[in-house]
């Protein structure tokens, strides 16, 4: 996962899809009480200038004042604030670092924040069994800290300094390194879950294999709509021996995207394998002063990790392929100070953008490897007709596109243009057999696409599953879904619904 | 393939409550139990196409009643495979939706993952005739639920599994196994960690028991595969354990390997353990004349016991990790252990919302689901 820093924020127009609007304030004041019964005054949140800090996630655009903040200290007082939320019938959202890309922990007006930054114990290290248990606060890079030097936990988004790992759980976070390791999802073997009615439950557990269903794999990128995840228990796995990182430029991305998919179908699975285009190397280097050749076509960083030899051997074959793809500048990492210099440099990638455009909106598409070409021509002939630029970074062993498009919020409609454009940027991808997000989520950014990419049925399977844990639709409504859905046949006496309250839904 | 008219069987089965049971190669019909008599077999025999393999982006798409030899055989021509390697049983006829209901796996499972872990995307046909997809064909991707998982050793219960998209690999070019042997479990089990700490991106890490004595073996899949191997056998001497060699020519002890996860007259246990676990492991099914092949950096076991042993007394001992009887799974009382109550209470609600019209192996799955 990548993300803009503040200071290069888009500024889109402000928009509050995920919450009810022109519903009646609800008065809740008893609830708040409750709240601060359950952790203490000073982590219940309820005044403007405190609850501003919350109002949006690492997606800018999109901003909501809850009724309250709540920090809850431990997995009990989770539960008992979620607890007391279903009794009251209040919707409510779980929040770990605040830097997911899709607007998922978006708060909701008259719905309660659930914070759980301040959860941030490691509980447990079993090195022996290659597990860790962590609570959900705790921030990606601080897992492969505690297990380190000898084990590391592969998932790496870029916000892995500050990402939380309930975050990572929630979005099923994947990263740079995905390609050969695997996303969150393939390393949670256990969780301990609040359901949205105030039940904890432990799903899986150190071990693998948990008889009954999956609802691990079913919780683990669920966005935060089956409950919140108090406890998680995650595999970790030896450190490579050795790592080995080159850069080649090419002329074109087309040359560079051939490089690609030889070595992939030559065996070699990279660690990583990212690239960039001209104008994501030109805001790159103006930033991170890598002696990139600006002007050059298109830049990719293969990494190759593992056991020394095979490393070895491997890495002159990328050279090889590098070069026989047009490459005629491959630069190899010759330490390690060299190589923290080509991951700044394309990390650089975002940030940079903030140089060379006033504001820019981050894409997260997929396609099939193979139809990189085609679709890089049809982004390019988009980013004309719209007269915007649009540069490309791309991890690009697994298909993942994050095309930034640039534009001046100062100029009226540019930004809605933006979107626009961002938008078909998607449609090229389902068109080219993709998906609209292969790491940021749904949210509530890019639950309007939903039905491009999953017809009715598929939809109601998906809400089959949400009313299994989530019958009341209190975590985290009005986001991944397209449209506002309830679910039928609630056991128990029937209680309105806050978007049936509010005109917002309907019971089918 | 087409679907809709499976789906409109399988809703007319639903309107009239009848009970069915999705039938592949029939290789595992006895696992997890019978479930309650009379349920109806839905073949997935007319799902047999090979719908798409796209070499370039290594993923295919299968009908779920595709055999695994006939596909893994049409990526081999390819140089890729599906790195999923379960035994197939009878005449090689185990099918693909088979084995992602059972969630079935293999040695390969160690480096690669297990069914879970290798399906991208999944189309189901649900009991009111809905036929959904989830997920798609790209390996990553992050929209909507992920159904497949939940599908993904379902044992049938929740649908019927149409067709998946897979993730392929490459096919290694050569293959060397490290192999040595010990009478000691502890000891056997020590050098297994020992190993599995090391980043030896090995494609397969076992322990193996049989009779009174057992084998560890690792095997490499690369280009210096025999040198790796060679350097394994070297730690395994070290580690104090006999007879250890490299062997390029391996597919044999691996062919033995699956065929130990199987029984044709006995029972089949699998134990969800932990890797520390395994000199218990080991015990408990001498204890019953038993043999064992462990996934020993995963924790997870496969028992072999003879027709009439005690699955609880291995339960007991083994407690509370838990004990799944695969085969022989209808001579048990109970094929499944009882997952934590709230557990299995969210189970049982997914299985009203999936199958409201309860005829998918109703009785069939934990806790009487």
């Amino acid at each position: 996962m990548d993300g803009p820093v503040t200071d290069a924020a888009p500024e889109g127009p402000a928009r509050v899809e995920g919450a009810p609007r022109g519903a009646p304030a609800r008065d809740l004041t008893g609830l708040v009480e409750a709240l601060r019964r359950i952790v203490g005054e000073r982590w219940v949140y309820t005044s403007e200038h405190e609850l501003r800090t919350y109002e949006s996630d690492g997606l800018l655009q999109y901003h909501v004042i809850p009724a309250a903040a709540v920090l809850p200290g431990s997995a009990e007082e989770v539960q008992a604030v979620v607890k007391a939320c279903a009794d009251a019938g209040v919707a409510w959202v779980a929040r770990g670092a605040g830097s997911g890309l899709s607007g998922g922990a978006l708060p909701i007006e008259d719905g309660v924040l659930i914070v759980v930054a301040r959860m941030k114990r490691v509980l447990d290290i079993d090195l022996a069994n290659q597990r860790i248990c962590v609570e959900p606060g705790v921030t990606n890079a601080n897992v492969s800290a505690a297990v380190g030097p000898g084990f590391f936990y592969p998932p790496d988004p870029s916000s892995q300094i500050v990402c939380s790992i309930g975050g990572n759980v929630a979005e099923n976070s994947g990263g740079a390194h995905c390609f050969k390791y695997g996303f969150t999802t393939n390393y949670v073997t256990g969780l301990e879950v609040v359901l949205p009615d105030g039940e904890m439950v432990q799903i899986g557990g150190m071990e693998l294999d948990h008889p009954g269903y999956d609802l691990l794999g079913a919780f683990v990128g669920s966005e935060g709509t089956l409950g919140v995840a108090t406890k998680v228990w995650l595999r970790v796995v030896p450190s490579p021996e050795t790592v080995k990182t080159l850069v080649a430029f090419f002329d074109t991305t087309r040359h560079a995207g051939e490089a690609v998919s030889q070595i992939v179908q030559a065996g070699v699975v990279p660690g990583a394998i990212e690239m960039m285009d001209e104008k994501a190397i030109e805001a790159s280097e103006q930033m991170a002063n890598a002696g990139y050749p600006v002007g050059r076509g298109a830049a990719l960083l293969v990494e190759l990790d593992g056991a020394e030899r095979e490393c070895e051997a491997r890495f002159e074959e990328v050279v090889g392929i590098c070069e026989a793809c047009g490459s005629d500048d491959v630069r190899v990492a010759r330490d390690e100070i060299e190589r923290a210099l080509f991951w700044k440099t394309r990390k650089a990638a975002f940030p940079a953008m903030g140089r060379i455009s006033p504001n820019y909106f981050v894409q997260d598409g997929v396609i099939p490897r193979t139809k990189l070409p085609e679709v890089l021509e049809r982004i390019e002939a988009l980013g004309k007709e719209y007269g915007m630029i649009v540069a490309n970074v791309f991890h690009a062993g697994d298909g993942n596109l994050h095309p930034l498009v640039c534009y001046d919020g100062r100029n009226e409609g540019e930004a809605e243009r933006a979107e626009e454009l961002s938008g078909k940027i998607l449609d090229a991808c389902l068109d080219a057999g993709g998906s609209i997000t292969g790491e940021h989520g749904v949210g509530v950014d890019k639950k309007k696409h939903m039905p491009k990419m999953f017809g009715e049925p598929d939809l109601d399977a998906f809400q089959r599953l949400r009313c299994a844990f989530d019958p009341a639709g209190l975590a985290n409504p009005g986001k991944v879904m397209p449209t506002p859905r309830l679910c039928g046949e609630v056991p128990g006496p029937y209680r309105q619904h806050p978007l049936e309250a509010a005109g917002l839904a309907e019971r089918f | 393939m087409e679907l809709e008219p499976l789906a409109a069987r399988i809703r007319e089965h639903g309107t009239a409550g009848q009970a069915v049971r999705p039938v592949g190669g029939g290789t595992k019909l006895g696992w997890g139990g019978a479930g309650r008599e009379g349920a109806a077999d839905l073949t997935t025999e007319s799902l047999n196409e090979i719908l798409e393999h796209n070499v370039g982006d290594f993923t295919a798409v299968l009908g779920a009643g595709v055999r695994i030899a006939d596909a893994q055989a049409r990526f081999a021509a390819e140089g890729q495979m599906l790195a999923l390697d379960p035994p197939l049983g009878e005449a090689d006829g185990a099918t693909v939706g088979g084995m992602i209901a059972t969630g079935d796996s293999g040695p390969l499972r160690h480096r690669y993952g297990g069914v879970r872990d290798l399906v991208v995307g999944m189309t189901v046909i649900l009991s009111d005739g809905t036929i959904a997809k989830s997920g798609g064909k790209v390996i990553k991707n992050v929209a909507g639920y992920d159904l497949a998982k939940l599908f993904a050793g379902s044992y049938g219960t929740l649908g019927l599994i149409a067709s998946v998209s897979v993730r392929l690999h490459p096919l290694p070019g050569r293959n060397a196994t490290a192999i040595a042997t010990s009478e000691d479990p502890a000891k056997l089990a020590a050098a297994a960690a020992s190993l599995a700490a090391l980043p030896l991106e090995a494609d397969c890490l076992d322990v193996c028991w049989d009779g009174d004595r057992g084998h560890l073996l690792v095997r490499f899949g690369a280009a210096a595969a025999q040198h790796q191997a060679e350097s394994v056998v070297e730690r395994m001497r070290e580690l104090g354990l006999g007879d250890a060699r490299a062997e390029a020519e391996d597919d044999e002890i691996w062919n033995r390997e699956r065929a130990l996860q199987r029984s044709r007259d006995g029972i089949v246990l699998k134990v969800s353990g932990r890797p520390t676990d395994l000199p218990a492991v080991v015990e408990a099914a001498r204890a019953q004349r038993g043999t064992v092949v462990s996934r020993a950096a995963l924790g997870l076991s496969w028992m072999a016991l003879p027709a009439d042993a005690d699955v609880a007394a291995v339960r007991d001992a083994l407690q509370p990790r838990p004990v799944v009887v695969l085969d022989g799974g209808t001579k048990v009382e109970d094929a499944w252990p009882a997952p934590p109550p709230g557990t299995l209470a969210v189970m049982a609600r997914l299985k009203e919302r999936f199958d409201p019209a309860r005829i998918f192996r109703p009785g069939a799955y934990v806790g009487g689901i």
